[in-house]
């Protein structure tokens, strides 16, 4: 159906354009969701949208449609912009094999809203037996998707794609005292997803929380775990190797392509290969072929992430990189981040701490100066290291710090790799000298 | 259109069930630079359904039409799954309605040409001022037609219009980059992002200036908060508290939000209210059907009353307020705020900054996130107050605070009410809904405020 469509829309585009593509999105999902450790609502949902690309007259014009089938209105919609469009440097990938990249698993289908309901119980449950008293949203998934691109100059491709993912959110309120945790796992492959693990890792939330410690207005060494990391210090680090950041000279890595930015024993690279990472794919939403991309080896900066029109700019190549937010517009940006691992283990890193933080979840780290590498933000779950022992949670603490300062040199790096989220995989990192905070010092 | 809802709606044996339909056209514009970053137009048209048995809900949403009465029925059976007890929904009279967006100049009929002319100006000031590298402009306009029936006998139809515009100068200096912007919207009217030319200007040179601006030094000040900001703070800091979702299973948190309870000095009133004319938050019905109201959250400083929907209200023993809302037909209603705002008082500027010895002025948004009680928000312009007088320029600063302390430090509200109509609310993965907010000045006491 989506395909018949998609062709259409091409023949139809074609006669007023030199180039066109159709890009398409069917989508089904079943989210469970549980609200105060009940079951409160099982959804759903199912969207299919189609997108236009033109270059018409060597411009670019774009045009979406979600629902209605009426080929004639979005020709006309993509035809209006291209007026106004800006010129485009390159041709639709004429690529119609792709390597095999594992991210569907049918088993995703299988799975029985009934048993879903399982999963979610059997997840409070525990949480429930460490503290009784805490109230847990939590939300089981499982969804598929079939992506289909098609453009004039012969490229064409399609992929099935499954998804599994549980999430919880604990609120734990005492008086005015409320206590957040939390955690979630995703992947393509449900039988990746480990109930006992999510749970083993909220339970030691609130293990380290039951405490609460004070902290004053200094400068401390903080362990970000692999979920503070994700919260911290990846949103700076995924705008500056976007390569729109780099084209307009806004990005502070535009030329530091071969050179020393980070520690030495640091290495980041973007990952559509996975096997059943949920961001993985054969092509990206442009049909360039997704792949293993080094942003920087031992801590020397080595590529950018670009799609095809900002490649053109930046006279380059494309990395595979061109993603649609919601079917959207294409722009450069992850598939899979990995950054490496180390040799030093998380205990070893919190036993050579005489004082300093761990932090797991930073609020409001999105809201300071993200392109010069600024991250801040109230420690929304955090504990307190005093003489080699987490001795509580903190709170009413802020910290400050900027991307460039805290992983040119880092104290340590963690053995223990996870994945956060599904797009992150990490070990916990151990940093010098971040500035904190705190109400009442 | 009716009569096949209705038909549909019949004999499922189920508590309640509505059905929402819409159709959606939206514009986008994306400057990055001198240059056009993307220019697109979109259609959308689906619809869901939402059904209740035994107090649990099965919610289906679809794009094709096809096959109504087979949708309702799998909504139907995922409500059976789970049966929570029995539930009734605070009642409210079934309506037949049709409300028209009214319009002087609605941004969705204005030429993209014209669009395109304006921005382009904008642009051109922000560029050629100097040391500003770069710049960002976000523009999106649309329109909605929702369709709302249920099976208590509602049938109503709503447009809905909404308009943003964010403007972004970054300047550069060496390694430095530092960036200003200015966010704004309306209810589709076009006049609002006409003549921003010299408030363009104005952002390219505070951009510039914040180059060579020092930053604060981390710790508890006295600060004044500009309208915009205090807006923000009483949108995250306590209106999301005041939504009755996060509270109505949560008997900890009923008890720390008692009706009645001392929030604040008698000085203050926090008010949310979708009948306030052409905000962005404004709307005649909610996503159930219900008529709205103001609602007075916090008056002469006691806790009054909170956000609901029909069944928050329901389980609370409390009114159905009109704010179960959905930003658009893929997701089921949940309770949002509307036009969220302090008062205004008395005090002037000058007499709240008279007797600071050392402080900071804060203004302007840059953005702002909760988790109930603690607050995070950043400032997009900030100075120190030295002697009672605005001193220099800072860094962008970030401020934070436990709500019900910050709420009580308030020890000044200012006489020149604004509302903020940039950016748009986040929650439950549903953003952005259209919003506004408010306030006029306002001082707080011992605030936290992040910096190196």
């Amino acid at each position: 159906m989506e395909h018949r469509l998609a062709a259409e829309v091409l023949r139809s585009a074609r006669k007023g354009a030199e180039q066109a593509e159709v890009f398409s999105v069917s989508s089904r999902a079943m989210p469970i969701q549980f609200e105060a450790n009940e079951l409160k609502q099982v959804q759903s949902k199912e969207s299919s949208s189609t997108a236009l690309r033109i270059f018409r007259e060597g411009r670019l014009g774009f045009a979406t449609a979600s629902g209605g089938g009426d080929v004639d209105a979005l020709v006309d919609m993509a035809v209006e912009t291209s007026q106004f469009g800006s010129t485009a440097g390159f041709q639709f990938p004429s690529s119609r094999n792709y390597s095999e990249v594992r991210i569907f698993d049918s088993k995703v289908e299988e799975i029985a809203m009934e048993r879903m309901v399982e999963i979610g119980k059997e997840l409070i449950a525990r949480i429930r037996g460490h503290t009784p008293d805490i109230l847990c949203d939590a939300q089981v998934t499982r969804g598929t998707s079939t992506i289909s691109l098609i453009n004039s100059q012969g490229g064409e491709g399609r992929y099935d794609k499954s998804f599994f993912s549980l999430s919880l959110e604990g609120i734990l309120v005492r008086d005015t005292d409320m206590l957040f945790v939390g955690d979630s796992e995703s992947s393509c492959r449900p039988d990746f997803i480990e109930i006992d693990g999510l749970a083993d890792r909220v339970i030691w939330q609130l293990e380290m929380a039951k405490k609460k410690a004070a902290v004053s207005t200094k400068l401390l060494p903080v362990i970000f775990t692999p979920v503070g990391v994700a919260s911290a210090l990846l949103s700076p680090l995924v705008l500056a190797f976007n390569g729109k950041s780099v084209l307009e000279g806004a990005s502070p890595l535009k030329d530091k392509l071969g050179k020393q930015v980070f520690d030495k024993k640091l290495s980041l690279w973007d990952d559509a290969t996975i096997a059943y990472g949920v961001g993985s794919y054969p092509f990206d939403d442009e049909g360039v072929s997704g792949q293993r991309l080094p942003l920087f080896t031992n801590g020397v900066v080595t590529n950018f992430l670009y799609d095809l029109q900002t490649a053109a700019l930046a006279d380059t190549q494309s990395t595979g990189n061109g993603q649609r937010a919601g079917g959207g517009f294409p722009r450069p940006d992850i598939s899979s981040l990995i950054l490496s691992g180390g040799d030093v283990s998380f205990q070893a890193m919190v036993q050579d701490m005489k004082e300093g933080l761990i932090v797991e979840q930073l609020m409001g780290a999105d809201q300071g100066n993200l392109l010069g590498g600024d991250f801040g933000g109230n420690v929304l779950l955090g504990y307190k290291v005093e003489n080699g022992e987490i001795v509580g949670r903190v709170k009413d603490t802020m910290i400050a710090g900027n991307v460039y300062q805290v992983l040119k040199e880092l104290l340590g790096i963690g053995q223990e790799m996870r994945w956060v989220g599904g797009v992150l995989q990490t070990p916990p990192l151990y940093c010098s000298n971040i500035s904190v905070a705190a109400k009442g010092s | 259109m009716r009569d096949l809802i209705a038909d549909a709606l019949k004999g499922h044996g189920a508590d309640y069930i509505e059905i929402h339909f819409e159709e959606g056209q939206a514009t986008s514009i994306v400057y990055r630079g001198e240059r056009m970053d993307e220019i697109s137009r979109a259609r959308s048209s689906g619809g869901n359904i939402r059904a209740l048995v035994q107090g649990s809900w099965g919610f289906v949403s679809f794009n094709r039409m096809d096959g109504l009465r087979e949708k309702v029925n799998l909504a139907v059976e995922e409500a059976r799954l789970a049966s929570r007890g029995p539930l009734k929904l605070f009642p409210t009279k079934p309506v037949v309605d049709t409300v028209v967006s009214q319009l002087k100049q609605d941004a969705t009929t204005i030429p993209l040409a014209t669009k395109k002319k304006l921005l382009d100006s904008y642009n051109g000031i922000m560029l050629s001022s100097p040391k500003i590298q770069s710049t960002r402009i976000n523009y999106r306009d649309g329109r909605k037609q929702r369709t709302f029936a249920n099976s208590e006998g509602s049938y109503i139809e709503q447009a809905k219009t909404d308009l943003n515009l964010r403007l972004t100068a970054i300047a550069r200096e060496d390694n430095e980059v530092q960036q200003a912007g200015l966010s704004l919207g309306s209810n589709g009217e076009f006049s609002a992002v006409e003549g921003l030319h010299e408030q363009a200007r104005e952002v390219a040179r505070r951009a510039a200036a914040l180059l060579s601006a020092p930053q604060v030094k981390g710790g508890e000040y006295t600060v004044i908060l500009d309208p915009v900001l205090a807006g923000v703070f009483a949108h995250e800091a306590f209106g999301h508290l005041s939504e009755s979702d996060f509270v109505y299973q949560n008997e900890n948190l009923q008890q720390v939000m008692v009706l009645g309870k001392r929030f604040g000095g008698k000085h203050l009133n926090i008010i949310d209210d979708p009948t306030i004319p052409n905000l962005r938050g404004s709307y005649k019905y909610d996503d159930e059907g219900t008529p709205t109201r103001e609602n007075y959250l916090i008056r002469e400083g006691i806790l009054e009353g909170r956000l609901h929907s029909r069944e928050t209200a329901a389980k609370m023993g409390e009114r159905a307020t009109g704010n179960a809302r959905a930003i658009n037909y893929l997701f089921p209603p949940i309770v949002r705020m509307s036009n969220t705002f302090i008062a205004p008082r008395s005090d002037s500027f000058e007499e709240m900054l008279g007797d600071i010895e050392e402080g900071v002025y804060v203004k302007d948004w840059y953005g702002g996130t909760t988790s109930l009680e603690m607050f995070t928000f950043s400032a997009g312009e900030a100075y120190m107050i030295r002697g009672g007088k605005l001193a220099e320029l800072l860094r962008p600063v970030v401020l934070t605070g436990n709500v019900f302390t910050t709420l009580q430090n308030i020890d000044a509200i200012g006489n020149d009410l604004g509302m903020n109509q940039g950016g748009g609310c986040g929650k439950g993965g549903q953003s952005p809904l259209p919003v506004s907010n408010g306030s006029p000045h306002i001082r707080i006491r011992h605030c936290v405020v992040g910096g190196r």
